[in-house]
């Protein structure tokens, strides 16, 4: 029995992950005022680039360093549609979807069903994996986990108490009055969304390089969309968003351990976004003041009109 | 130096709004090509490949039709949902909803009825399966602020997974032999297809006609004006007593129902049975999304963006075939249309002049 708590939990905190890196990048992002709903295929495009990167070169690093670099690169159009031609948020980020999607599917067509056999080690920390139950829990993972949970708890303090972060907080809650103190928005913008959009690759590298150890098409499932109730929930803090994302890995997990009672596997498949509907409808019983939102969020910024 | 200097463009004319789109569209169609041509396929062969595949011959454009029957009808239903700025990005989770409600109503009295009861009763089942599955989101957006683009999103994977319940589970039929699906519906419930094609004529007649209403409700009711102005300017809905919430439940549910009448078409119309979420619909509620758009959110006009999409998910196929290229090729091409559309209103909506100026 303990043995499966143990190992649930453990599998729960590598489910995670990925949604820890997605939510935290569009925490950035947002914050900066831009919705970005292109996260599910900007992840697609990290996954298949990294597992391509991968198998190619037999490095999982590279393959890691690939992905970032392509999904900063893909983010961009995002960044001019709704920065410059200050363009329909929702629509470009349903765009940027079918084309993430669209594109890693034809990237990906002769890789399908490869598996990986190059195996990125678990960084096992001394003294500290040793102690019961934690220890294999949080301490023996594989390097995604630590970077994930390092990139979020950077996030925040990048944030909160930076002089580029508190500039990038006010440019999503009042974009006149942050340029009229002479900071350039669209640069702030741009930059929120490239980040943001490398996040959610390394999302993807993660699921194809260490999750899943292979590509097929559609593989993240959705995981895009729920990163970004996730932000919600999170209150836009990516402080907040690490025991989200693991609540919401442990959901993902869940169905496995109930699959041998004989519940239907296609209900439980359904748990994960049951549960993102449930933790929207708790969150909005919260006062709306204190949800935190930007204020300028998904309004597009006419630069000059003072 | 080259000053780029743009300006606000208030009177645009339905001429200058056609042109853009016209414009966006070549643009997009040269960055394909471009994408083709890095894919190692040549760009000008793969297009022509396209639009013959889709238009240049009496089946393919026997087989767009078909294709177009619910792009024109959930397209048009999201006209309404978009104008009101409510983004209703779950028509696929609609439309299957919409298939399951005829499903059991064709299965449940399709052999005691004759065909002229069952099959308008069909098609009230999935309008009715549909408008609840769309009423869904618009409560827990007016009622809870729940983003309706997520939950329109999650209620898509939920539906998905409660139509493949059903069919592996309680409503499997005896003549599938343990493979997953219902069995066929009576022949009664059963849609007329015109000779020689797929085209399934009745929920053809019902999206022209429906297309053709929604522009009445948009442009001369006191409705649609109500949700125009929810989507363009709510501070003053509010002000002029405007109900969010009923304005949003109608809408969605007229939305929603469109997109379950879609489903009933393919299902009585093609398949004549239920079957993986998949084989029901090939992602035409996200399709309807740029069938909206490149429509400028006239329902009117989803009639001829419908035809024309419709053409490319044939040419896709067309081209999937004769040049091997993977499925996701259509979404490259949706999703690249979409972007250039989209990219074009900033066009549309300003004006810009190039000044040169000397300096010394």
């Amino acid at each position: 029995m303990e043995d499966i708590i143990i190992s649930t939990l453990q599998r729960a905190m590598v489910a995670g992950t990925p949604l820890l890196l997605a939510t935290t990048g569009e925490v950035i992002c947002e914050r900066s005022g831009i919705l970005n709903l292109g996260v599910e295929g900007v992840m697609a495009m990290g996954a298949v680039v990294a597992f391509m990167v991968t198998m190619t070169t037999g490095n999982p690093w590279l393959g890691v360093l690939a992905a970032l670099a392509a999904g900063m690169m893909f983010s961009i159009i995002h960044a001019f549609a709704s920065v410059t031609l200050q363009a329909n948020q929702v629509v470009s980020g349903l765009a940027m979807t079918m084309l993430g999607l669209g594109f890693s599917g034809m990237l990906g067509k002769s890789y399908v069903g490869k598996p990986l056999s190059i195996k990125m080690e678990d960084w096992v920390i001394p003294y500290l994996s040793d102690i019961p139950w934690l220890g294999k829990i949080l301490f023996s993972q594989g390097p995604f986990f630590y970077i994930a949970i390092f990139l979020a708890l950077a996030a925040w303090f990048f944030l909160e108490k930076t002089r580029l972060g508190i500039q990038i907080r006010s440019t999503g809650e009042n974009p006149k009055a942050t340029e009229t103190q002479g900071v350039n928005v669209f640069k702030l913008k741009y930059l929120s969304v490239i980040t943001g959009g490398g996040f959610s690759a390394l999302a993807g590298a993660h699921l194809s390089i260490s999750y899943s150890k292979s590509w097929i098409e559609g593989m993240t499932a959705g995981r895009g969309w729920i990163a970004i109730a996730l932000t919600i929930f999170a209150l836009w803090n990516p402080a907040r968003a690490i025991w989200a994302a693991f609540l919401f890995g442990g959901i993902f997990v869940v169905q496995y351990l109930l699959q041998p009672l004989g519940i239907s596997p296609n209900f439980l498949a359904m748990l994960p976004y049951l549960a993102t509907l449930l933790i929207l409808l708790l969150i909005s019983l919260k006062d709306p003041k204190k949800l935190n939102a930007p204020a300028m969020l998904g309004e597009p910024y006419k630069r000059g009109e003072r | 130096m080259i000053k780029i200097k743009t300006t606000d463009r208030y009177n645009i004319t339905t001429l200058r709004s056609f042109m853009t789109n016209i414009l966006s569209l070549f643009a997009a169609l040269v960055v394909i090509g471009i994408i083709f041509l890095i894919a190692g396929v040549n760009p000008f062969y793969a297009i022509s490949e396209i639009f013959s595949g889709s238009f240049g011959s009496f089946y393919g454009i026997k087989e767009t039709i078909t294709k177009a029957i619910p792009l024109i009808l959930i397209g048009a239903g999201l006209t309404l949902a978009f104008r009101a700025k409510f983004w209703n990005i779950g028509a696929e989770g609609q439309m299957l909803m919409g298939a399951v409600f005829a499903t059991w109503t064709g299965l449940t009295f399709g052999e005691a009825l004759p065909s002229y009861i069952i099959v308008p009763l069909i098609f009230l089942a999935g309008f009715i399966g549909g408008g609840l599955w769309g009423i869904i989101p618009a409560i827990l957006k007016i009622k809870y602020a729940i983003n309706e683009v997520i939950s329109t999103l999650m209620l898509n994977y939920i539906c998905a997974e409660i139509l493949t319940l059903l069919i592996v589970g309680p409503w499997k039929g005896k003549t599938r032999f343990g493979f997953p699906g219902t069995d066929n519906l009576p022949d009664s419930a059963i849609l007329g297809l015109i000779p020689g094609s797929r085209i399934h004529y009745a929920t053809l007649i019902l999206a022209v006609i429906c297309a053709i209403v929604l522009g009445v409700i948009i442009y001369k009711t006191r409705f649609g004006y109500e949700a125009r102005v929810v989507g363009e300017n709510p501070d003053a809905g509010r002000y002029a007593g405007i109900n969010f919430l009923k304005t949003s439940l109608i809408l969605m549910a007229i939305s929603g129902g469109l997109a379950g009448v879609a489903g009933v078409g393919e299902v009585a119309g093609i398949h004549h049975h239920l079957g993986y979420p998949a084989s029901i619909s090939s992602g035409y509620g996200f399709t309807a999304i740029i069938v909206a758009w490149l429509a400028k959110l006239n329902p009117l006009y989803t009639i001829i963006s419908g035809i024309f999409f419709a053409g490319i998910l044939v040419g896709g196929d067309a081209i999937q075939i004769s040049l091997g290229l993977p499925a996701a090729t259509v979404e490259i091409v949706n999703g690249t249309l979409l972007i250039f559309l989209i990219m074009g209103d900033y066009f549309l909506n300003h004006k810009i002049t190039l000044q040169f100026s000397f300096k010394h």
